[in-house]
């Protein structure tokens, strides 16, 4: 196990106050809280800071944690020696906010299961995020997850175990819903129940369409003779290719409503073609010289409402 | 660390309804039932039932509440600022959304 330098992690001297140890955290949760934050990686650097601030902020952390550490630096090697916390007394808990932390705070101050011999508690629930492909929400699938999540091993230590787990996804889900998976979270103390999973649907990016709650919103290029006369043109969804009529006299932008094309649920969602008019390059002379007809012959000004 | 393969058994498909009770979501969030009936209070939440016992909570409830008392926490505010925060990170949300369906890069 790596020994963590949380005063590094903070940014502060050894010999900080609790005033200075407090404005140091503060100033980084503005720069990298999760739920604020654009910075990569802000959730994983958050809990560290999270982690250090826990135990500095605490008195009788602190103590342990510099006695224990004099002569680490951070990154080495770390085993922490036997009864190390002996004279020391923490408060646990709550323990929502301490199983997301290191091995290296867990094997320091997260050893409530050895404590609390003769407590029972249901375990508290896990939340994760799981990544699927709009057309997943299509069709249903199931996936296999693969989760880190802290457990209590038989000496009573919090170790980190790698779980996968088939997860079925229903059709018709759509961003934002959960999965909750009973019994799949952390396990109970003194064999009290276990906790819940529960996972957080979110969609890949799609080359194509844009997602809305359960409506879709699609670009569909369309030319200008079928813009201007109307056309029915195939356009793809994710059930398949439709056949659309384009109105007569369209133009860029333009939304045409394809209704229950959307996300498959209960109702189920609309997909949106915005229409693109994209012009035929005018590359052989053959098209420059349709270009030059339509131009002397329509006599068209695209810019009359501006006075010019 | 050591590694097991497990196959889910029951699994419940939280959508934009009313699913669990305030109990279960004070769980889910990791805080006493009291603090989910304070947000109620606050109007943070609004679940579909009208008295306590019957209150029913959906996906968007918890998310919101997640990620509320994980301001709360984080920033060591009150819940009344966290609120606030709250409200416009979503707004953001709100706006980032239109972008992207309007095809424009949001982030």
């Amino acid at each position: 196990m790596e020994f963590k330098d949380y005063y590094q992690i903070l940014g502060v001297e050894r010999s900080a106050t609790d005033e200075e140890i407090k404005k140091a955290y503060r100033k980084l949760a503005r720069k990298y809280h999760p739920d604020v934050s654009k910075v990569k990686d802000a959730e994983a650097k958050m809990q560290e800071i999270n982690e250090a601030y826990e135990v500095l902020r605490d008195p009788e952390k602190r103590a342990a944690y510099d006695r224990l550490s004099s002569g680490y630096r951070s990154g080495q090697e770390f085993r922490p020696p036997p009864d190390w916390d002996a004279g020391f007394e923490f408060a646990y808990g709550p323990f929502a906010r301490e199983s997301a932390f290191s091995d290296f705070f867990n094997s320091l101050f997260g050893g409530f299961g050895r404590r609390a011999s003769g407590f029972r508690a249901r375990g508290e629930d896990h939340h994760a995020k799981i990544f699927i492909d709009l057309e997943d929400a299509f069709r249903g699938v199931s996936r296999t997850v693969s989760l880190q999540m802290p457990q209590i091993d038989e000496q009573g230590r919090l170790v980190t175990r790698e779980r996968t787990l088939q997860v079925q996804i229903p059709k018709g889900i759509h961003e934002g819903q959960l999965i909750r998976l009973a019994g799949q979270g952390a396990t109970g103390l003194g064999g009290g129940p276990a906790g819940d999973l529960y996972l957080e649907v979110r969609f890949r990016p799609h080359p194509l369409y844009r997602v809305d709650g359960r409506d879709l919103y699609l670009t569909l290029p369309v030319a200008p003779w079928e813009a201007a006369l109307g056309a029915t043109v195939k356009a793809p969804t994710p059930a398949g290719a439709v056949e659309v009529r384009i109105p007569a006299g369209s133009q860029s932008g333009r939304k045409l409503r394809l209704r229950g094309k959307g996300i498959p649920a209960d109702p189920p969602g609309d997909l949106y073609l915005v229409l693109n008019v994209v012009l035929p390059p005018a590359e052989t002379e053959r098209a420059r010289e349709l270009y030059r007809t339509m131009s002397r012959e329509l006599a068209f000004n695209p810019r009359r409402t501006m006075g010019v | 660390m050591t590694e097991s393969m497990l196959t889910s058994s029951v699994s419940v498909w939280i959508g934009d309804e009313g699913v669990l009770s305030l109990e279960e979501l004070a769980v889910a969030c990791g805080v006493e039932a009291d603090c989910i009936q304070e947000l109620v209070d606050m109007a943070v939440l609004s679940p579909t039932g009208t008295e306590r016992a019957a209150w029913r909570f959906g996906a968007g409830d918890i998310r919101r509440a997640r990620k509320l008392i994980r301001l709360m926490r984080d920033f060591e505010t009150n819940l009344e600022a966290a609120a606030v925060i709250l409200d416009l990170l979503e707004e953001t949300e709100r706006l980032r959304a239109q972008l992207r369906r309007a095809g424009l890069v949001a982030d």
